[in-house]
């Protein structure tokens, strides 16, 4: 299957790592949206096997009584230096989903939280299990042009945010507000990382 | 709203067919973002090899993630973990950086990360 651009798929061979953020939300809150305005590529999407239980190899023979699906998600990608490479990954919030977060949060920097307002509720959810899992995240709250506006210190009540976690506005159709969203959260992992290795030292 | 691709599909017994049985790669370093490429010069695969196995190792004749491979191929990223892993225990595939150990990301690839994104802006 060579498809047009199938040339341009490839990274430079200068490329020695990869980073990954996640972009968790409910369901239109725009993550595929956000996750288009930075890549660097047409967002790809694959799909992950989910199973209720995890599947072992010798639970095999029990297979057909499982379920076993399979749940899409989008990704992007961006260069970041002839060395550095950064995947971005479009994730559902909802608790159904939590199983496909195991693999994919496993190394990840962070996770940036979208939220939408107008449905503030889809997200306690996400937020308590993001804290339980000690990853660490930002809230970026997608504005949408029916949407309230609030003071930043009452959707912190609302959403009940660690003092620490960062909350921005943002439109994830946009580019530069996108990435802002992103260094954000990067300033902000960077930030509890000295915070930990001072704790070492002293 | 659909959400576009979201939604559930059924339809998992095949990659397990495909896995010759197994759910899990052999390896566990090898993540979604981990970056792979054929092994140069190119070894043969066995006679044994899925066709599956076959296309990843020619979608891998550059550099690129095994999510990307995965989502090109139209196989789930499950699978290609434990194909991936596979092959690069049989040396037709290298792998880079896989799944990172620390609890935390250094200082030093943090501050790349932000230098990176700021020349986005
Ligand atoms: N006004 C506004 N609309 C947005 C924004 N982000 C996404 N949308 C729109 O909201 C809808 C759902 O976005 P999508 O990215 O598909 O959401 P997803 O389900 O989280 O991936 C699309 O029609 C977008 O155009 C935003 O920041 N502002
Ligand atoms: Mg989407």
């Amino acid at each position: 299957m060579v498809s047009v651009g199938s040339a341009d798929r490839y990274l430079p061979d200068t490329v020695q790592q990869a980073v990954k953020i996640l972009v968790v939300g409910a369901f239109g809150v725009g993550k595929t949206t956000l996750v288009g305005s930075v890549s660097e590529i047409a967002p790809l999407r694959t799909e992950e096997v989910m199973t209720e239980a995890s599947v072992g190899v010798d639970e095999l023979a029990g297979l057909e009584g499982k379920t076993t699906t399979t749940v899409a998600m989008d990704f992007g990608r961006v260069t970041l230096s002839s060395r550095l490479v950064m995947y971005l990954f479009g994730t559902p919030g909802q608790r159904r989903f939590w199983d496909l977060w195991e693999g994919l949060a496993e190394g990840a920097l962070g996770v940036l939280v979208l939220i939408d307002t107008r449905r503030l509720e889809d997200s306690f959810d996400v937020l308590e299990q993001l804290e339980i899992r000690g990853l660490p995240f930002t809230v970026a709250i997608n504005q949408f042009p029916d949407s309230e506006r609030y003071a930043e210190e009452e959707l912190r009540g609302a959403l009940d945010l660690l003092p620490e976690t960062p909350i921005v506005l943002c439109d994830a159709r946009d580019r530069v507000s996108s990435v802002d969203s992103l260094i954000t959260l990067v300033e902000h992992v960077s930030g509890l990382g000295a915070a930990r290795r001072s704790e070492a030292v002293s | 709203m659909s959400g576009a691709g979201e939604g559930f599909s059924e339809g998992a017994l095949r990659p397990y067919v495909i896995t010759k049985g197994r759910s899990r790669p052999s390896r566990n370093t090898i993540g979604v973002e981990t970056l792979l490429v054929a092994v140069e010069p190119a070894r043969a695969l066995p006679l044994s090899a899925t066709r599956e196995e076959t296309a990843l190792v020619r979608m891998c004749g550059q550099l690129l993630s095994l999510v990307e491979a995965a989502a090109h191929l139209g196989l789930p990223v499950s699978l290609v973990k434990v194909l991936a892993s596979d092959l690069v225990d049989s040396g037709h595939l290298s792998a880079r950086s896989g799944v990172p150990r620390a609890a935390l990301p250094d200082k030093q690839l943090l501050q790349e990360v932000l230098d990176g994104l700021r020349r986005l802006r």
